[in-house]
């Protein structure tokens, strides 16, 4: 198991490693610099919806997106961060609490 | 000194940091008891938070390792949903490719929420700078205290479900990326990506769906020369 956790150490540090490694290799248009960046940002939101709806492969209840659709709302609202986090994490606590999952 | 510290980061920033650190203090700790009511030593569980340093993947392998999977299956399955941080150091790569041990301590730091905060400074390079550091440094002592406090506590500690915690950290990248999504190009990639990636989930390992996401890219920014036809 040791061995197995200094790959997946070592991997993933090659993998963090790879993207400002390409970068460097090759010369950016402005152009290209923007997709990139709409890049990373489609990943982080098809993170957001894909964890906030689906887990193990199944549908995640009904607790878990509401809390992130919460957070969102308020986000869109412009709340600080802190609201978000608490409003979010409290809401699907809550819904937990009271049997809805 | 705090004063100082405050100055250079800004209140804002440091209040979200601190918001989103007590978050990924908790997952630590829930991660330090989860790992050591499987039998790990507790400095293998600190190897794992140190070296790996992914916290995604690190629940993920615990879970296969857990439900009797071997080390391959363990280590494919953290490697495959690491993929991601691939074109996450592509956008924000640059803001710590200076010396030596800025790329080591940044690479390391490439994380799902030190790129979100990074990318939502905008076109600002010192303060996506100042974001991806300040978070990143939350995010460590967050984590490695966490996992501490996780393992003295053993088995004690809840599952973070109970918190809403898997609410929580969805909705801090979510806030994050929201203002981004202002410019329509953007938006629509977003919307075909996360599309795809919903669709594909039921059927896909964990990881990949979010990188399927990237064809979204192909509906905002019709390929014009192939080198980006690829992204």
């Amino acid at each position: 198991m040791l061995i197995a956790i200094l790959v997946l150490a070592a991997g993933t540090f090659l993998i963090r490693l790879s993207g400002p490694l390409l970068r460097e290799r090759i010369s950016l248009s402005a152009h290209a610099e923007a997709v990139l960046k709409a890049g990373a940002t489609v990943v982080l939101l098809a993170l957001v919806a894909t964890s906030a709806i689906v887990v193990d492969g199944a549908w995640a209840g009904w607790a878990l997106p509401a809390g992130v659709l919460v957070g969102g709302v308020l986000a869109w609202r412009r709340a600080p961060l802190a609201l978000v986090v608490v409003a979010a994490a409290a809401t699907t606590a809550l819904l937990r609490l009271a049997g809805i999952d | 000194m705090f004063a100082r510290l405050t100055g250079l980061v800004g209140r804002d920033l440091l209040r979200d940091t601190i918001a989103y650190s007590v978050g990924i203090a908790v997952a630590g700790a829930s991660f330090g008891a989860l790992a050591t009511a499987q039998g790990l030593q507790w400095w293998t569980t600190m190897a794992v938070s140190v070296l790996v340093y992914a916290g995604t993947a690190q629940f993920a392998a615990l879970g296969v390792a857990a439900s009797g999977g071997g080390p391959l299956a363990v280590v494919a399955t953290g490697l495959v949903l690491n993929l991601r941080h691939v074109p996450y150091g592509l956008s924000v790569g640059h803001l710590y490719w200076d010396r030596w041990w800025t790329r080591l301590l940044g690479t390391q730091n490439l994380l799902d929420t030190t790129t979100a905060f990074a990318l939502a400074e905008g076109d600002d390079l010192r303060r996506a700078k100042i974001a991806y550091w300040t978070t990143g440094a939350g995010n460590a002592i967050a984590w490695i205290a966490g996992n501490l406090a996780g393992i003295a506590a053993g088995r004690q500690i809840a599952s973070p479900e109970a918190f809403g915690l898997d609410a929580a950290l969805p909705a801090i990248i979510l806030a994050l990326v929201l203002p981004a999504l202002r410019d329509r190009s953007t938006l629509l990639a977003c919307a075909v990506g996360a599309a795809i990636a919903l669709a594909t989930s039921p059927f896909l390992t964990g990881g990949l769906p979010v990188l399927l996401a990237l064809a979204g890219l192909a509906f905002a920014w019709p390929p014009k020369e192939p080198e980006e036809a690829q992204r």
